[in-house]
């Protein structure tokens, strides 16, 4: 009993409560109240599920919005706000059409290793009864409903690469199509039914990523740099930029990420389960070392930390602790964190400079960098004394990484990385190519000078008129 | 009558209004603004990117006063808003050529 309920007397009656009614009717035949002490035991179980599912569901649409918004926000200048915060907005409409009509079903349906089916158009067949494939103790809507989150913060990452340039039809159809020819395969190949990279359902190439660092930030931090080299600087970049307009915003919204984070992370476990606790903890020691590790490298620098610094350091943190999360110990958390706080720093503040790209925000030097060192290191600190789920042909739990002396482990983590940087590459590209021979991708100097929010938006961030 | 215009430092504010007070100025108007004289700036640094602030923080107060009174106004005014320091401010004085009480239409040294 003590595996699955750890509060046990609180527990103990509620199950006498749910029983009393049965108990009264099997009063004397044993085996019909083992049946009934089953049941009840399963629905509290996946009553606890359920609800931390559907928590965790809640924490990251908040990551969304407003974490995101804010975070990107407070980064731009004054006259772009909204419209900064308008495009992560949209993609919570947006996707959410697209996730129910097909989304799901190309990400989740079984289909080939690649992609899948249609079997959940229009979420056909997705109710109340769970999916055993994904999640054997929660509704299947609930499995949908939190995967959807994925899809919606995804393209808004992308969304840091052009800021204060971008025209918002042309931000439109860009992330629609993105989503359908990069997100949809990449979350198919990962965690579907059948996936090729997917170790968890006979995959031909067996990488862990447990809540999406290929899936979710090297697809859309490599995006970014595409997007941001392919359409350009903005107007008088580097010469005569600004500085971010309101940290205050954008140090809400990375506190909002942070916890927003222990649903994207602890909730991939998809229970709430000892598995949940664990990637709970590694998720925030990671974000807690990685600050350190960011604002350390800038004191020594700079002779002094910066606010910016320290919660750029924790989200680069929390983004290179997100594949590995499900699989490593605490303490290789924290130095997987520290390394990120680290890397990070380098890229977003020494190589990017050096390359002259303007990737605005940062998308590619946190996510784009941080998933990609992530996902490697995955390969070296995953470990079955953390999650068993995995077994080998004896049925014993596999050796997962370079800790358990899996060495070859690295080789299919490199493999997922490097198909996760192709597709996005190539995919991004393309997209870029069609939405700009169609309708555009930037606005007018003029327009870009004068300020997104009225010219997009016809609004002004901060009246401030009584 | 003449328009006394003082840039000072912000954290002066207090002192220079009791100041003027006691001077007998009983009109003043004052507003935030940025600027720098000799007073060099700084530097901040976002992700790696350096920027040079040299626009800074200033207060501008700005007052008309009848011509007898402008000199122990200004003395008041520099003794108050003085530091030593280099950023302290300036003063600037110019001639007024009419002022109107809207309430009641009184003009000259009367609508002061």
């Amino acid at each position: 009993m003590n595996k699955f309920f750890p509060q046990g007397s609180a527990v103990v009656c509620l199950l006498g409560a749910l029983l009393l009614p049965t108990l009264a009717c099997a009063a004397d035949d044993p085996a019909a109240r083992m049946d009934a002490l089953e049941a009840a035991a399963k629905s509290a179980q996946s009553a606890g599920d359920n609800a931390w599912m559907l928590t965790s569901a809640a924490l990251v649409l908040l990551m969304t919005g407003p974490g995101l918004a804010l975070f990107y926000g407070g980064l731009v200048r004054k006259k772009n706000i909204l419209a900064t915060m308008m495009q992560s907005f949209t993609m919570m409409a947006v996707i959410t059409v697209l996730w129910a009509i097909v989304g799901y079903s190309l990400a989740f349906g079984a289909g080939s290793p690649f992609l899948g089916d249609l079997r959940y158009l229009f979420l056909n067949g997705v109710g109340a009864a769970p999916n055993a494939d994904y999640a054997g103790t929660i509704p299947q809507q609930t499995f949908m409903v939190y995967q959807l989150m994925f899809a919606i913060i995804t393209p808004a990452l992308i969304t840091g690469a052009f800021a204060e340039r971008m025209k918002f039809s042309a931000m439109l159809l860009f992330m629609i199509l993105w989503t359908l020819v990069v997100y949809f395969p990449m979350a198919h190949m990962v965690w579907g039914k059948g996936g090729f990279l997917n170790a968890f359902s006979g995959g031909a190439v067996p990488s862990f990523d447990f809540a999406g660092g290929t899936v979710v930030h090297i697809t859309s931090g490599v995006s970014a740099l595409v997007c941001a080299l392919y359409i350009g600087k903005r107007v008088g970049y580097p010469e005569s930029s600004t500085a971010p307009h309101s940290l205050v915003l954008s140090f809400i919204g990375a506190c909002l990420l942070w916890v927003g984070w222990f649903g994207f992370n602890a909730g991939s476990a998809l229970a709430a389960s000892g598995l949940a606790t664990s990637a709970f903890v590694a998720t925030h020691f990671a974000a807690a070392t990685a600050a350190l590790g960011w604002m350390f490298a800038e004191w020594i620098e700079n002779g002094k930390p910066s606010v910016l610094g320290g919660i750029s350091g924790a989200v680069a943190g929390l983004v290179a602790i997100t594949p590995a999360s499900g699989f490593v110990k605490p303490m290789p958390a924290l130095l997987i964190g520290f390394l990120a706080g680290l890397v990070c720093y380098f890229m977003v503040t020494v190589l990017k400079h050096k390359l002259g790209y303007d990737d605005t925000l940062d998308a590619f030097g946190v996510h784009g960098a941080g998933g990609t060192l992530g996902a490697l290191l995955t390969g070296v600190f995953a470990t079955n004394a953390v999650n068993d789920a995995l077994k080998d042909a004896s049925g014993k739990p596999a050796a997962l990484g370079l800790v358990d002396g899996d060495t070859a482990q690295i080789v299919n983590q490199a493999i997922g990385v490097a198909i996760a940087w192709g597709l996005a590459i190539v995919g991004t590209f393309i997209i870029l190519k069609i939405v700009d021979a169609t309708i555009g991708l930037r606005v007018t100097k003029e327009q870009e000078i004068e300020g997104l929010d009225l010219v997009l938006h016809g609004e002004e961030g901060y009246t401030m008129e009584s | 009558m003449k328009k006394i215009e003082a840039i000072i430092q912000p954290f002066k504010l207090e002192e220079v209004k009791t100041a003027l007070i006691a001077a007998g100025v009983e009109g003043i108007t004052v507003s935030e603004v940025r600027g720098h004289g000799r007073q060099k700036g700084h530097t901040e640094v976002y992700r790696g990117h350096e920027y040079k602030v040299d626009l800074l923080p200033k207060v501008k107060l700005e007052m008309v006063v009848a011509d007898s009174s402008v000199s122990p106004v200004i003395e008041a005014l520099r003794a108050a808003a003085s530091t030593g320091k280099i950023g302290d401010g300036k003063i600037f004085v110019a001639p007024i050529e009419e002022v109107i009480r809207i309430r009641n239409g009184e003009i000259g040294e009367a609508a002061l």
